[in-house]
């Protein structure tokens, strides 16, 4: 781990400017904003990041979570996913949200881990993880990439590239993708909600860069639209062991039913994309469906049509389409 | 007085009768409190910190190694690498008392022989310092090829060590009716202990003080010596309490050299933690298994011919086998067997003993065997193994000393409720989920080593019990002080325990589960002799509370010296009479003779025993699969503390169903690296991955072993346990995967139809 300096950042404008002073905010950024540091300081250790400068912005007043008059849930960006998880309003309107957060690491870094920082959670593929192992577009663009021939086990099946193949490893992502959230930066110049879906990017030639965030930006809130009382959610997510482990497969699944009929659908996986990967392929067989199995496969083998197996993730594909299947049927049946 | 307490049988309400209570650990406030003080807790003055520089390829050379960078970093004191190491010897490689690791002293050449070698060490004032400079220190190599083939046919030759053999078992097998010829594998394992090895090195000129992480200081102490070339009694090993050890730490690694090397070098106190990455490559593993097992039986089910060779890695290095045909000896009846084993070498670092080693691969081809020719036979494969009960251990000729695996069995089936199971695949329903029933027996072999212990009672009234063993955090504190108490009536609070030191008398390394087994009786013998010391000054001492009584006259029973005829309280407190004689203590020495080397021992093969029955929960839909229950019959002896006994259990199958399910280190073939080389990644079981587990102890005393009839139950609980699991999970899905581990993605596609046996 190299020196760095820590500033307590005591307004969001001093944390932007901050931020701002690096040349991005992606990949090899020298300053980082930092919440619960559950991944900024393990990679640090690893040299993974090497941040000259770290702007602590625990300070901030962005812990709350605030039901909007529009009936919409805003939530700060420094909200602890063990609190958010417990939330009266998550709990209510958003079950596939505190699901998603309860399966997501241990219960000690749940504690510690913010929703903005979750959001920007990065990577577990080994090969960017560990330095030993020079090549790796994602930390050191043009390296190569030593996942592809690797063991990639863990690695993506959707959104791949012939640069990348890192899944990106949030629970909470996946659901707020499901629950189409919007994420609000603030940033040099000025204020901008972003949909969900277009925050993250596939890794294409520059896997480096992972979300559209520019230097000095700083995610304040994300809000959750407001759901009606037809809309039912669930998340499944399948590893080999049943606690602390990322997703091999996951599935947010937000549902609204008209009697037994589908009238809109909206599914996100896990473990499987290079990013929180919404599948309208699988949205568009099931709406204005019956909520019946023939029609869950038939999402699932859409969900998973542009899926590339590798050396050792093949089994990915097939597994997500159960979980899709599993967490449709759950979500749709008369329990749920 | 107590010559007569029988420490196996102990009578209720007697202080014997804390031999086998659920005592809880005696150290358990000093670790919740965080008082206990591991190895890399100790700071010293003027103390610092060396962070090695590891080789990234897996085969090859350092063409050159550029410190200039590093070196004039701030804090930096020296950087070690192969040039200005100091010399280190290597440790006598004919020493059985004084084993490293790896033999090689570090960075003795330039060549690679493993991803994750030691090539330089940083030392530098602070930790961040030194791992700064670590940092910096630029390689470069030359690669050769490497192996790390996972396919060990190359060991499966005609130069296998035969270990064990008697008939003809190529004949045995063509005389069976039913016929089992498969192979087994399982995986590399690495020891993941929460604390990692540590050592910091003192040296004051003359002698060197080792606070290390190591489940024996005696044996650190004399490799240590040897190493670095000083004599025996200029060596200490400190180790007071250890965060696990699985079997890691039984042998010093190459850290430790380097650590005290540097700390002679510089003249400071040096600190080295060995950081999680290099846990999976510099410390040792359980090297990879390939097994073939022969098989044959009579269409009865008695066994005709049982076979079994194998194969196991080892480093460029060293040549370390694992010992897999432990058990398959002894553990079934039959007329022909044969084992054979042999290593082959590959670019990983050198293997080492993991919990149960030999016996738990071993056992898990062997009993998987065994229930696939269940299968094969249409038997129950409980009936299988009580019709192949030997009468004495049949590769020896010995009697067991004690051995009630029939018992574990029927016991185990009763308590599971075996008598429902039904072999159909896929036949046997909980809600929604299949399920699926798995048996397997268990062996360990147990022994007494050669032990010292010395005890005294002191005239603070405080007994103590010291013995230069350690508790690697199992409970041998806490029995050593039940063992006090039980002998003395002195009670727990008052008995103290010092272990973990090499100046104390010389005790067993906690290895082979056999601490127990070897130190009670020395502690028994020494306790014996204090207090008789001690009633002697009470009757003939000047002066004496009891003038003109024999010693047998009197007992002493909650730290009161009292006539037999009279109430404890009638008496004296012993450190009255002490203080009264003006004596500090009265204290004497006890000794164990190792089980190894007596005459009376060696008339008996010695082995503890057990029974696991499983159940396993598939949910096809999704392949998920969790071990759900487990009930446990186990066969060690005497039980000296239920708690602690039945807490080594309990973890040994949680560590199983890891090794059933989880447990494999994976490397990049191209470099050799491991990849899951982090508690993240490296997957073991978590709290909820536990089953319901129901732990039996059928608490026969050994008294051939020792009077207190206890064996040893550290390693037992591993054993037998996955091979349990995967016939469950046959049973379950009709997927037979006879390499370990069993995942997710082998479940995905289970067995088209169900189908009969």
């Amino acid at each position: 781990m190299i020196d760095f300096s820590l500033t307590r950042a005591g307004s969001t404008e001093q944390a932007i400017r901050l931020g701002a002073n690096a040349k991005t905010a992606q990949q090899g950024a020298l300053v980082r904003f930092i919440a619960g540091g559950t991944t900024l300081v393990d990679l640090m250790k690893l040299d993974v990041e090497q941040p000259r400068q770290v702007v602590d912005i625990n300070g901030l007043a962005l812990a709350d979570v605030v039901r909007n008059p529009d009936g919409s849930l805003r939530i700060g960006a420094l909200v602890r996913n063990a609190d958010l998880a417990h939330n009266p309003e998550v709990l209510r309107s958003y079950p596939v949200l505190s699901l998603a957060l309860l399966s997501g690491a241990s219960g000690q870094l749940r504690n510690m881990a913010t929703t903005s920082g979750n959001l920007l959670q990065r990577t577990r593929c080994t090969y960017f993880r560990d330095t030993a192992f020079p090549a790796c577009n994602k930390r050191e663009p043009g390296s190569g990439c030593a996942a592809i021939e690797g063991n990639n086990r863990i690695n993506a099946v959707l959104g791949t590239s012939e640069h990348c193949i890192a899944t990106h490893p949030s629970d909470m992502a996946v659901a707020m993708t499901a629950l189409e959230a919007r994420i609000h930066v603030v940033g040099l110049k000025g204020e901008r909600d972003i949909a969900i879906a277009d925050f993250y990017r596939v890794p294409g030639t520059t896997p480096n860069i992972e979300n559209v965030l520019e230097p000095g930006d700083l995610i304040t809130y994300v809000t959750l639209p407001a759901t009606t009382p037809a809309t039912r959610s669930h998340y499944l997510k399948l590893r080999d062991r049943a606690s602390y482990e990322f997703a091999l497969a996951s599935a947010a699944v937000v549902v609204e039913l008209d009697g037994k009929r589908i009238r809109k659908a909206r599914i996100a996986l896990g473990g499987v994309g290079t990013k929180p990967w919404r599948s309208e392929e699988a949205e568009r067989v099931l709406e204005g469906k019956p909520a019946e199995e023939a029609h869950f496969k038939t999402a699932a083998e859409a969900a998973m049509r542009a899926a590339k197996p590798y050396r050792e993730n093949g089994f990915k594909i097939e597994l997500a389409r159960r979980c899709i299947v599993r967490a449709l049927t759950t979500v749709t049946s008369e329990q749920a | 007085m107590a010559d007569d307490i029988n420490m196996a049988n102990p009578a209720p309400g007697t202080p014997a009768a804390i031999l086998g209570s659920a005592v809880p650990r005696i150290d358990g406030p000093l670790k919740t409190s965080g008082v206990a003080r591991y190895s890399a807790d100790f700071n010293l003055p003027r103390m610092v910190y060396a962070v090695p520089v590891v080789a990234t390829i897996g085969s090859g050379r350092i063409t050159s190694l550029d410190a200039t960078q590093a070196e004039g970093m701030r804090g930096v004191l020296k950087v070690y690498r192969h040039g200005n190491m100091p010399r280190l010897y290597k440790s006598n490689p004919a020493s059985r008392t004084a084993q490293v690791g790896e033999t090689r002293p570090p960075m003795d050449d330039e060549t690679i022989y493993y991803n994750g070698q030691y090539v330089a060490v940083v030392v530098a004032e602070t930790m961040d310092q030194a791992r700064a400079a670590a940092g910096a220190v630029k390689v470069r190599y030359a690669t050769t090829p490497l192996n790390i083939s996972r396919d060990l046919s190359d060991g499966f030759t005609d130069k296998m060590e035969v270990k064990s053999k008697r008939g003809d078992v190529d004949q045995g097998f063509s005389a069976g009716t039913v016929t089992v010829d498969e192979t087994y594998i399982t995986p590399i394992e690495t020891h993941n202990p929460i604390e990692m090895h540590a050592v910091v090195a003192d040296w004051d000129g003359r002698n060197f003080t080792l606070y290390e992480s190591t489940q024996g200081v005696a044996n650190a102490k004399e490799a240590m010596a040897d190493m670095l070339g000083v004599p025996q009694e200029n060596m200490r090993v400190v180790m007071q309490f250890l965060g696990s050890g699985f079997g890691g730490k039984l042998f010093p690694w190459t850290h430790t050299p380097i650590a005290a090397a540097a700390a002679r070098d510089l003249n400071r106190p040096v600190k080295l933690v060995v950081d999680r990455h290099m846990m999976f490559t510099n410390v040792g593993h359980r090297p990879r298994t390939v097994q073939r097992v022969r098989l044959a039986a009579t269409s009865a089910g008695k066994l005709t011919s049982i076979s079994h060779d194998y194969a196991s890695d080892s480093s460029l290095l060293d040549e370390k086998g694992e010992n897999c045909g432990e058990a398959t000896p002894l553990l079934w009846s039959t007329p022909n067997l044969r084992v054979r084993a042999s290593v082959v070498r590959r670019n990983l670092g050198t293997p080492t003993p993991m919990r149960g080693p030999g016996a738990v691969p071993g056992l898990y081809a062997t009993e998987s065997a065994m229930n696939e020719l269940a299968i094969k036979l249409r038997m129950d494969p409980v009936q299988l193994r009580l019709l192949n009960e030997p009468e004495l251990d049949e590769s020896t000729g010995k009697p067991f000393s004690s051995r009630h695996l029939k018992e574990c069995l029927t016991t185990g089936a009763e308590k599971f409720g075996w008598s429902r199971y039904n072999p159909e695949v896929g036949s046997m329903k909980k809600g929604d989920l299949t399920i699926g029933w798995g048996v397997a027996a268990a062996s360990w072999i147990a022994g007494r080593s050669g032990t010292d212990t010395h005890v005294s009672m002191n005239d603070d009234g405080t007994v103590r019990v010291v013995c230069g063993t350690q508790d690697i955090g199992t409970g041998t504190y806490t029995i050593f002080a039940q063992v006090v108490h039980a002998r003395t009536g002195v009670p727990m609070d008052r008995i103290k325990v010092v272990l973990g030191d090499t100046r104390l008398p010389s005790g067993p390394m906690s290895g082979g589960s056999m601490v127990t087994g070897s130190v009670l009786p020395s502690i028994d013998e020494a306790a014996r002799e204090a207090m008789g010391q001690l009633l002697k000054i009470a009757t003939s001492g000047n002066p004496a509370p009891f003038p003109g009584a024999k010693v047998d006259d009197l007992a002493l029973t909650d730290g009161y010296v009292h006539l037999k005829s009279g109430a404890p309280a009638s008496g004296v407190r012993f450190e009255k009479i002490l203080q009264d004689a003006n004596v500090r203590a009265t204290g004497g020495k006890g000794s164990t003779q190792s089980s190894f080397e007596s005459d009376a021992a060696k008339k008996f093969s010695f082995h503890s025993f057990g029974a696991h029955f499983v159940e396993v929960e598939y949910d096809p839909g999704i392949a998920r699969l969790r071990v759900s229950r487990v009930v446990s019959v186990i066969d060690v002896g005497k039980v000296i503390n239920a708690r602690a006994a039945r807490n080594q259990i309990e973890g040994a199958v949680v560590m199983g169903v890891g090794m059933a399910l989880f447990e494999e280190t994976q490397y990049d073939a191209r470099t050799a690296r491991p990849t899951n080389n982090n508690l993240a990644d490296y997957i073991i079981s978590s709290n909820p991955d536990t089953p319901e587990m129901d732990v039996v102890f059928l608490d026969y005393p050994d008294t051939n072993l020792s009077s207190f009839g206890a064996r040893g139950v550290g390693e037992i609980g591993l054993a037998g346990v996955a091979p349990a699991i995967t016939a469950a999970i046959y049973q379950a899905t009709g997927v037979r995967k006879r390499e370990l581990p069993v995942r997710i993605e082998d479940l995905l596609h289970p067995a088209p139809a169900l189908h009969s046996i």
